[in-house]
Parts: structure tokens; C-alpha cells; sequence
């Protein structure tokens, strides 16, 4: 097999690059996820025996396991992993990462080719003056400008960013390519910054490479169940159904989550950063707890064994706020054991956020390898 | 019931790690009740009798999970730097102490204060566990721990950390003994749940009462007094009786619910409350909204300093829960 791993990416290969490239390059604010789903189908298609879908616009893909299946199988609930224990049914395990990302939606024609934005999805209005940004199908070219330094005085500089001063100029003549009720994202192109990579919406895009990555060559052992899912910047809408509709024994979340490990970025003053989240280069982090789900601790135990026994790099991430799909998946239907796995990334929700090459190149690996040694038995003991 | 009370609450059992708590619970009922299962999310599930003519299948749940802390880091002198689960207050932690799941205890210490009148920010407080560097400090990233403070007995009245919700988990143990003990006949089906992670967004009761299904379900768990000095006006006090709510932040109980309890405490003169809770919401919430709706009320024993290390409630108040569940539990409910 021809060696196509690259200098500063060992692990990773070019194929492998340039998915991540497009997909973080498409466009799929929440609500808006067509074009980054239209990458995951043309991807997943060839290797799902089923595929679908749903109202919302998750893309639900299945692909069966080749371990064994014992017969009359099909009877068992889909929802008890301790039917799997006593008759080796292969765990059905749903894996999801979200295709949307932060932006703005357009709400008022001021004319004149300005436009009055609504935020979607968590974006610091701080963040924004000076951006461009890309609005609609089309991608037209805007701005979201401010008044210049030398024009302010000193107390309007102490103040925050007041949003509704701000304006998405799409200049003049292309005020009518756009229209009120059109998606904007940040324009920020892909970058390879030697062993990282530079982009938008990093957050999630690399969990969804993740899983398509794992989708085309999964293990052997388990019916994989992969949902990619639309809404989660605005309140894990998308996986909320999909878990509904998967009813999976146990679910495993692919997301990004922010590495503040600056020696200090706030001005607290702190002698110490005690609050990074994550660090780069510490390799995936595995979630124990944030806002929306307390992770299931046999399922955080096996992926911590597993990370040992593999000799791969891991990191538990802080406990506190923030939250994934898994806060609406572990909640539906009678329970769902979950757990998230996130990349760490710096600067998310933010019109450029960073991420370590060889921090993806593990987390592909260490999921890869949790899945591998899933078996019923974890989920016999009680949680 | 004083001595099941001080067994239940000296376990610790922050919400997501209520496993200890679980196997208490179970000891104390598996010989009472045909089948204890727990689920996906590790809540308890006993079911007692069966549905006959006239019964409903009825869903009670008390929450076994209390609020807690969770680390985030140890630096390299081994303090440790924690998050909250659950509604916990920072005026309510200098000088605490914490016990781990493991056994360790420690102090929660803060950072030279600013303004000594106000209590610091969680991320400029630590818990010392008498480690004397990293290497020695024998707690990890994740780790959970509890209030320590050892149970108090007042007399009627008791003092200890979560009561908040092992005052309800009692009286749903005491509930089934008395079934048991006075062979009552009821035409109901009776789900007991001692359900987890209540104390950060009712999740728990939410995925159990989807598997059950039921046709009826009631909370169990503490509501504010208004009875202490200068406190918010509320009109529940302690030792007046247990509380039948009418309303708080997340549910408008159902009113079939409040007359068949208020009509069993009336009949059996057993003293009550009535119970309107301005903030604050039970597991009764996420029973409601279940599936296509549950008729839904909850039972409140009045709690002074809720979420504080010492809770107190009245055992006269509990005692009366008892009574008035056993009573309620073998009449019909009218759902027309």
C-alpha cells in the first residue's frame, strides 16, 4: 500500500486532509446544514445498508457489523444492552457528530447593501467587527464592520460591542443576491499551519471527518449507527430525534471543544490557568461531565483502559459548562448510556479556530479502538 | 424511621454516582417488593401489586442523587480546584468539608479575599486534602464528593446534608414497610422509583418514566418554609404536616392529583399544606411531560436551609407522608 502520509500530519493522509479542507470550507449554519450533508452522503453512500434522511435533516447511515449474530435476534429490544450480554447480540452503538456551526441569519434590510444580522448559535458579538463573512447559497463576499480606532473616543472604547450597531455589508449591487432570512458564516479558508490546521466551524467538522472516517472502515464487532446531526449550536435539536428514531444500546458523541490553554487568557489575574478546559497536543479529550449530561462512568472507564492498553494519548476534559448532542441523546426514550469524545481545538465559535494535526490523528484512533473492544458486558454491571 | 433517616443521608451520592445510595435502598426493600431493576441511567425501579378493577399503574419517585463537587484540576501542590453539581452556593462552602466516593475527605479552603463580606467564586476556592504535592494527593480530574457533616438529632426536628432528597427515598421505604406490614389491599400498581440525577435538570425521572409508562405519577421530595427569620414569604412551615403542591417553577399539578390527596389526608385527618413553591421543580416535572402527558402531582416535606450542608426537616412531617401515601395509595383515583 502506497505510504501517502505527509510531513507535518504523520497518520494522517491526504484524502484525509482534503475531506476535512471541503468540509470545514462548506458552509452549514444551523438550520442551513444542506451543503456540508450533501459531502457526508456523497461519503457514506457507498458503504450504508441504510441510509436516510429525517425530517430535521440528520443523515441517519447504518452499517451493520460482520462479527457473529446469533438468530431470532431481531426480537430482542433494541434498548436493553443486557439482552446483548446474555446472547451475544452485537451492540448497536450509535456514534454522532454535528454538521452544523455558529453564524448569523439576516433580518432586516436597511438598504444599501446593510443588513441587520441575528446571531445562531453561540458567537461573542466581540468577535465580530472587522470579519468577513459570506452570506447565502451563493457565498457573497460582506463585511461586518466597525467605526476606526481613530474616530472612537476613550470611553466608547471601554464599552462592549453593542450588536445592534453592527451591520453584514454586502455592498450595493449584490444587496439583491441576498435576502432577509439568508444564512451568513464566517469566511475563514482552510490553512495548514504546520502541525496545525487552521479554519471555521472546526467545531464540529472534525468530528464529522471523524465519522465518516470511521463509517467507511468500522470495526467488525458492532452495528454502527451513525447520526449526523443538524441544530446542536442551538440546543442539540437534530440529535434529540435521531436518537429517537435510532434507538441505539449506547452512544458515543464526536465533537470539538475548546482548549484554553493560553498561559492566561482572561485577566482574572490568576497566577495559574486552572480553567484550560483542554490542552493541545494532550491527544482526545474524554468527557466525565459539562452542563447538559453526567457521562456513563463504565463507558468513561473503558475508553480511559482502552487509551492505557493502546498506549494512545488522552485527556479528561475539565469538568464544567458546555455541552453535545450526548445531553439529548442520553436523555431519550427509556435511558441511553453516552459518552462525548472531543478534539481539542483553540479559538472555537470564532471566525478561525486551531487545532493540532496528531490531537485528530489520535482521537481517530482511540475511537476506533473503543469501539473495537465494546462488548455487552460493560453495560451488564449497573451504572 | 429516625435511624433510617441517619443511614440514608450520611451516604455520599452527588448526582451521576448514586450507586452507593442505590445499595442501601436496595437491602432495605428487595424483600418487599416482587422485582428491583435499574436501568440505563442507574435509577432504582421496585414495583409493587398489580393493576385490578378500578386500579391505575402510578409512578413515585424520590430522587436518591444530592448536590455535590467535582474536580477540574490539582495543581502542583496539590490543591484541588472543583465544579459545582447542581445548585450548590458559594456562601455555603468556606470551611466545609467534602468526602470523596473513594473515602477521602478534605477542606474547602479559598484565595486571599478581596472583600471579606462576600463569599469568593467557586474558581477562587480549592479543596485541601492534606496532600503535601501532586504526587501525594490520591483524588483525580473527575472525582466527585459530597458535604460531610454528621447527622444531627434536635428531637422531632433533624439536621444533616441532603435531605434534600433521602427525607423522600425514607418515606418511600417507610411507604412500602407499612404496605407490607398492614397487608394493605390496593387496586393499584405501584412503581417506586429512587431516581438520579434530579439535581441537575430532573434527567433521571425523565428516561424512567418514559419506560414505565405510567397512568398517574407523584413526586416525592422537600419544598421550601417561609417559617424562619426575614425569609422569603411562603406559607409552609416545618411540623405543620406534609405538603400537597399546587404549583411550582415546572409543573401545574394536575388537579385530579391534588383532590385525591387532598380527600385521603381530609378522611384520614391526617395535617397537610398547601403547597405553592415560587422557584424550584421536582421530578414530578419530568413525569408530566412524559410520552403524552401524566396526570402528575408531588408530595413535599418542608426543608429549612435546602442545599446547605445542614437541612432540616420535622419527622412528625415525614411520618405524616407516610401516612397519608398509605392512606391515598389504596383509593381510586376519578381521572374523568
Amino acid at each position: 500500500m502506497l505510504d501517502t502520509t505527509i510531513g507535518h500530519n504523520p497518520g494522517l493522509t491526504e484524502d484525509q486532509l482534503l475531506l476535512l479542507e471541503r468540509l470545514c470550507n462548506a458552509c452549514a449554519v444551523s438550520g442551513n446544514e444542506s451543503e456540508v450533508r450533501e459531502i457526508v452522503l456523497e461519503q457514506v453512500r457507498p458503504h450504508a445498508s441504510q441510509l436516510k434522511v429525517d425530517a430535521l435533516g440528520n443523515v441517519l447511515a447504518v452499517r451493520e457489523g460482520t462479527g457473529s449474530q446469533p438468530e431470532n435476534s431481531a426480537a430482542l429490544s433494541p434498548s436493553s444492552p443486557v439482552s446483548a450480554a446474555s446472547t451475544g447480540r452485537r451492540l448497536r452503538v450509535m456514534v454522532a457528530a454535528h454538521m452544523d456551526e455558529v453564524g448569523f441569519m439576516l433580518t432586516y434590510d436597511d438598504e444599501g447593501g446593510l443588513f441587520r444580522f441575528e446571531m445562531v448559535g453561540g458567537v461573542d458579538v466581540e468577535h465580530l467587527p472587522g470579519k468577513p463573512v459570506q452570506v447565502g447559497r451563493d457565498h457573497i463576499p460582506a463585511l461586518i464592520g466597525m467605526k476606526p480606532v481613530h474616530h472612537t473616543k476613550a470611553e466608547e472604547r471601554q464599552q462592549k460591542v453593542d450588536p445592534d450597531n453592527l451591520r453584514i455589508d454586502v455592498s450595493p449591487g449584490n444587496g439583491r443576491k441576498v435576502k432577509v432570512g439568508d444564512w451568513a458564516a464566517f469566511t475563514s479558508p482552510f490553512m495548514r499551519l504546520g502541525p496545525s490546521f487552521c479554519a471555521k466551524a472546526l467545531d464540529n467538522r472534525l468530528g464529522v471527518a471523524s465519522l465518516v472516517e470511521l463509517f467507511k472502515s468500522p470495526p467488525p464487532n458492532i452495528d454502527l449507527l451513525a447520526a449526523f446531526t443538524v441544530q446542536e449550536e442551538v440546543g442539540l435539536r437534530g440529535a434529540t430525534v435521531a436518537a429517537h428514531a435510532l434507538s441505539p444500546d449506547l452512544a458515543l458523541v464526536l465533537d470539538c471543544t475548546s482548549a484554553r490553554d493560553l498561559p492566561v487568557l482572561d485577566r482574572s489575574g490568576m497566577a495559574e490557568n486552572t480553567q484550560y478546559n483542554t490542552r493541545l497536543g494532550l491527544g482526545p479529550a474524554v468527557y466525565v461531565a459539562d452542563r447538559s449530561t453526567l457521562s456513563d462512568p463504565r463507558l468513561v472507564r473503558h475508553i480511559l483502559e482502552i487509551a492505557k492498553k493502546e498506549s494512545l494519548p488522552c485527556q479528561v476534559r475539565q469538568p464544567g459548562g458546555g455541552g453535545t448532542d450526548a445531553g439529548a441523546i442520553h436523555k431519550q426514550l427509556a435511558g441511553v448510556p453516552s459518552v462525548s469524545i472531543s478534539v481539542p481545538a483553540r479559538y472555537l465559535h470564532t471566525p478561525s479556530s486551531l487545532c493540532r494535526s496528531e490531537d485528530w490523528k489520535n482521537t481517530l484512533a482511540l475511537v476506533y479502538a473503543v469501539l473495537a473492544h465494546l462488548t455487552p458486558d460493560i453495560l451488564a454491571v449497573e451504572r | 424511621m429516625k435511624s433510617l433517616i441517619q443511614k440514608l443521608v450520611e451516604i455520599p451520592g452527588p448526582s451521576g454516582f448514586e450507586s452507593q445510595v442505590r445499595e442501601v435502598i436496595r437491602k432495605e426493600v428487595e424483600h418487599l417488593a416482587g422485582n428491583a431493576q435499574v436501568d440505563n441511567l442507574g435509577n432504582l425501579i421496585v414495583s409493587w401489586g398489580e393493576v385490578k378493577a378500578g386500579g391505575l399503574k402510578i409512578l413515585l419517585a424520590a430522587h436518591m442523587d444530592e448536590i455535590g463537587l467535582m474536580v477540574t484540576h490539582i495543581d502542583e501542590r496539590g490543591f484541588v480546584r472543583f465544579t459545582t453539581i447542581g445548585g450548590v452556593r458559594p456562601v455555603n462552602l468556606l470551611g466545609g468539608r467534602v468526602r470523596f466516593m473513594s473515602g477521602i475527605q478534605g477542606v474547602i479552603g479559598s484565595e486571599r479575599l478581596s472583600d471579606a463580606s462576600k463569599a469568593p467564586a467557586f474558581e477562587h476556592m480549592f479543596i485541601d486534602v492534606g496532600a503535601a504535592g501532586l504526587a501525594d494527593c490520591a483524588v483525580n480530574v473527575g472525582d466527585v464528593a459530597a458535604f460531610e457533616r454528621p447527622f444531627l438529632d434536635l428531637g422531632s426536628r433533624m439536621v444533616a446534608k441532603s435531605l434534600d432528597d433521602r427525607i423522600g427515598v425514607a418515606v418511600l421505604i417507610e411507604t412500602l414497610r407499612e404496605l407490607d406490614r398492614r397487608k394493605i389491599e390496593s387496586p393499584h400498581q405501584l412503581l417506586f422509583v429512587f431516581s438520579v440525577q434530579e439535581e441537575v435538570g430532573v434527567r433521571g425521572a425523565t428516561t424512567a418514566a418514559y419506560g414505565i409508562d405510567p397512568d398517574v405519577g407523584l413526586a416525592v421530595d422537600v419544598t421550601q418554609t417561609g417559617d424562619t427569620p426575614n425569609s422569603a414569604r411562603m406559607d409552609v412551615s416545618l411540623g405543620k404536616g406534609p405538603a400537597i403542591k399546587l404549583r411550582d417553577q415546572g409543573m401545574l399539578a394536575d388537579p385530579r392529583v391534588v383532590r385525591w390527596m387532598l380527600a385521603a389526608a381530609e378522611a384520614n385527618r391526617i395535617p397537610y399544606q398547601r403547597e405553592v413553591l415560587e422557584r424550584g421543580n421536582t421530578d414530578a416535572e419530568a413525569i408530566q411531560l412524559t410520552r403524552s402527558g401524566v396526570p402528575s402531582g408531588c408530595l413535599s416535606i418542608p426543608c429549612r436551609y435546602i442545599h446547605s450542608p445542614s437541612e432540616m426537616v420535622d419527622l412528625n412531617d415525614a411520618q405524616n407522608a407516610v401516612q397519608l401515601l398509605v392512606a391515598l395509595l389504596q383509593q381510586a383515583i376519578d381521572l374523568a
